[in-house]
């Protein structure tokens, strides 16, 4: 319809029907164009400058060691090679790294978004008494920062204890540290990686659910589990898939959480952290001589290995793009 | 009266338990973990700690910590007000920026999917260790400055800077602007969640609005102050909030990484505790006070 259909109903030409409006036409079809040429100009621009620090990563992983210091070389390489790529992949155990991680972020992910689906659909229609207060609980888990209690969680689980009972029992408390029980527990307790945002998230869409729906099954005899579980889940799929992607992406490249309760476990961000310092005992092993390595060199492996361990992400990304944004914004997030 | 009143404490009551239960997970969670190091590092704060074999030790030293930390520790005072006055102007950039995109990305034109899809891309690629990484890679800051440099005669924005600075109007104020310029890729990978906020609003408002403004002549920039401002204006809030949150537990955060030496390499807990203490409190005082400014404005359509 639109442009064609109105052509052949006027049937007379542009500067015909320009003369009968009396030049609105073409001051407003001038303006369309403009409007989208300055708007190409500043998406393509913004765009470019968004993508433009992973090309050039992409560009510095295929470089030999000769084009990093090529004044000449900038972004395509003159000796092309897949080395660093070799190298990277020796240095952080790619495949067992990703697959730890992998099977980590998965379960933590599944574990927080079903706790804060439940806490959230319990804020969101229940009315309590301390409701207000157990939110406002929800709101200082979201606003502290991790690392003011950082200190005393760590001291919390090196002596792990429930009230005591360990040290009746075995005269000891638990070191927990080191291990990922620790984080699974907190996951649980809602006390993970931004865990209060997905309560938040998840609350404020269940809010904008219409009463009647619930109501409706309250009348034909479905208990408060059947229409959770019935009717309300499968309304709230959008935010569900969208906390889901956050929180797997989050985890994978979390580092404070990681190092501080998984540290026994290889993942790839603290691999990551940790790809510098394995190239400088790489390279003193193979020269047999104490040297240190050059700062392009390794900065050049370390966006290879960052290029390695995005790129999981980005193939997600790439399948369930749809999921992140458009899900998200469709949800309509209101305070 | 008496009666129908209990009738409906008795449905209350079943209510409430079921709510209960469902919030059941985050109450133990926030008993379990929360509470005791929420106090204990309280009052950590005010001890001096020893770490034994086995055990820990706090001795009560009262205030001195924080007197310590604002008038003994070299860098601390420093590193606070330079991160607050960054983050003040850092999250107007980023709440200005990310409305402005928003609009752009609402409109409807050719490859708009690609385009959102590259402008949340930040927020997956630079979260965690990734940031800290990038901003200490040298080999790339080395190939964005010979960039720069070759195409330094031909930048807009320098000559254009060039030129205000020479007229001499309001340098202050244009210093900022230009800081903020510099920046811009640092406010554009921070505001990825907020674009989708703000998009998420724009797409409620319903489109008969502007319709009906169109015809009673309203142009297209008041329509913009007139509809969309204050039908989003609740999204403000959310975004602000989330963009101070967001900003200051930024992991390449100085008053953090101060912490965090003084913590791990110094193993003075204690002192640690405070100023992590004194950075929270700083940050909460900031967000209420500018979430009631800010609500102020808000309207509720209704």
């Amino acid at each position: 319809m639109t442009k064609k259909a109105k052509m052949k109903d006027k049937s007379n030409s542009f500067w015909e029907r320009n003369r009968k409006s009396q030049g609105y036409l073409l001051k407003k079809t001038i303006m369309k164009y403009a409007v989208s040429i300055c708007r190409f100009i500043l998406l393509f621009g913004m765009c470019f400058m968004i993508l433009q620090p992973i090309l050039n990563k992409i560009s510095v992983s295929f470089m030999t060691q000769d084009d990093l210091y090529n004044p000449i070389v900038i972004s395509i390489p003159q000796h092309f090679t897949t080395e660093n790529y070799i190298l990277t992949n020796e240095l952080i155990d790619y495949t067992h790294t990703v697959m730890n991680s992998f099977w980590i972020a998965l379960t933590i992910a599944i574990v927080q978004v079903a706790m804060g689906t439940l806490v959230g659909y319990g804020f969101a229609r229940f009315e309590f008494p301390l409701k207000k207060f157990w939110f406002a609980c929800v709101m200082i888990v979201i606003l502290i920062p991790p690392q003011t209690i950082s200190s005393s969680l760590h001291l919390h689980f090196r002596f792990f204890d429930i009230f005591g009972i360990f040290k009746m029992i075995t005269g000891e408390s638990i070191n927990l540290r080191g291990s990922v029980i620790p984080y699974y527990l907190m996951s649980f307790g809602c006390m993970g990686l931004k865990n209060g945002l997905y309560i938040f998230l998840i609350r404020q869409f269940f809010r904008n659910i219409p009463k009647e729906l619930e109501e409706a099954a309250y009348v034909d005899g479905c208990g408060t589990l059947k229409t959770f579980v019935r009717i309300m889940l499968p309304d709230a799929k959008p935010i569900l898939t969208s906390c889901f992607l956050f929180a797997f992406v989050w985890q994978w490249t979390d580092g404070f959480y990681s190092k501080m309760f998984l540290g026994g476990t290889t993942l790839v961000s603290t691999e990551l952290a940790r790809l510098s310092d394995k190239l400088g005992a790489y390279i003193q092993r193979i020269m047999g001589i104490k040297t240190t390595v050059s700062v392009a060199y390794s900065n050049c492996i370390v966006s290879t290995g960052t290029l390695m361990i995005i790129m999981p992400l980005i193939v997600l990304y790439l399948f369930a793009q749809k999921g992140f944004v458009e899900s998200l914004s469709s949800s309509g997030i209101k305070m | 009266m008496k009666k129908n009143k209990n009738k409906l404490a008795g449905l209350q009551k079943r209510k409430a338990i079921s709510g209960y239960l469902f919030i059941a997970p985050f109450i133990i969670g926030f008993l379990v973990f929360m509470i005791k190091p929420f106090f204990q590092s309280l009052y950590m704060s005010f001890c001096e700690v020893t770490l034994g074999g086995g055990s820990f030790e706090q001795a009560w030293i009262g205030l001195s910590n924080y007197v310590f930390t604002f008038t003994v520790d070299p860098d601390f005072n420093r590193l606070l007000v330079e991160q607050f006055s960054a983050m003040m102007v850092d999250s107007v950039a980023i709440m200005v920026f990310s409305f402005f995109v928003a609009l752009i990305l609402n409109q409807k034109f050719k490859g708009r999917a690609l385009v959102r899809a590259i402008f949340f891309l930040p927020v997956i690629l630079s979260s965690g260790v990734i940031i800290g990484l990038e901003t200490d890679n040298a080999l790339m800051a080395q190939i964005s400055a010979s960039i720069e440099e070759t195409t330094s005669n031909i930048s807009i924005t320098d000559s254009i800077e060039e030129i205000l600075r020479t007229a001499g109007v309001g340098v202050r104020a244009f210093e900022k602007v230009f800081e903020i310029i510099d920046k811009i890729y640092d406010i554009a990978i921070a505001s990825g969640i907020q674009i989708i906020i703000f998009l998420s609003g724009l797409q409620t408002i319903s489109a008969s609005m502007y319709e009906a403004a169109d015809i009673e002549g309203c142009t297209a920039w008041e329509s913009l102050w007139k509809i969309t401002f204050p039908m989003i204006s609740n999204l403000f809030l959310v975004n602000w909030i989330y963009t101070i949150v967001d900003y200051s537990m930024r992991s390449d955060n100085d008053v953090m990484d101060k912490i965090s030496i003084v913590m791990i390499q110094q193993l003075q807990y204690g002192l640690a505790s405070a100023m992590s203490w004194i950075y929270f409190l700083i940050v909460i005082v900031i967000i209420g006070i500018s979430s009631l400014l800010i609500s102020r404005g808000v309207y509720y359509y209704d």
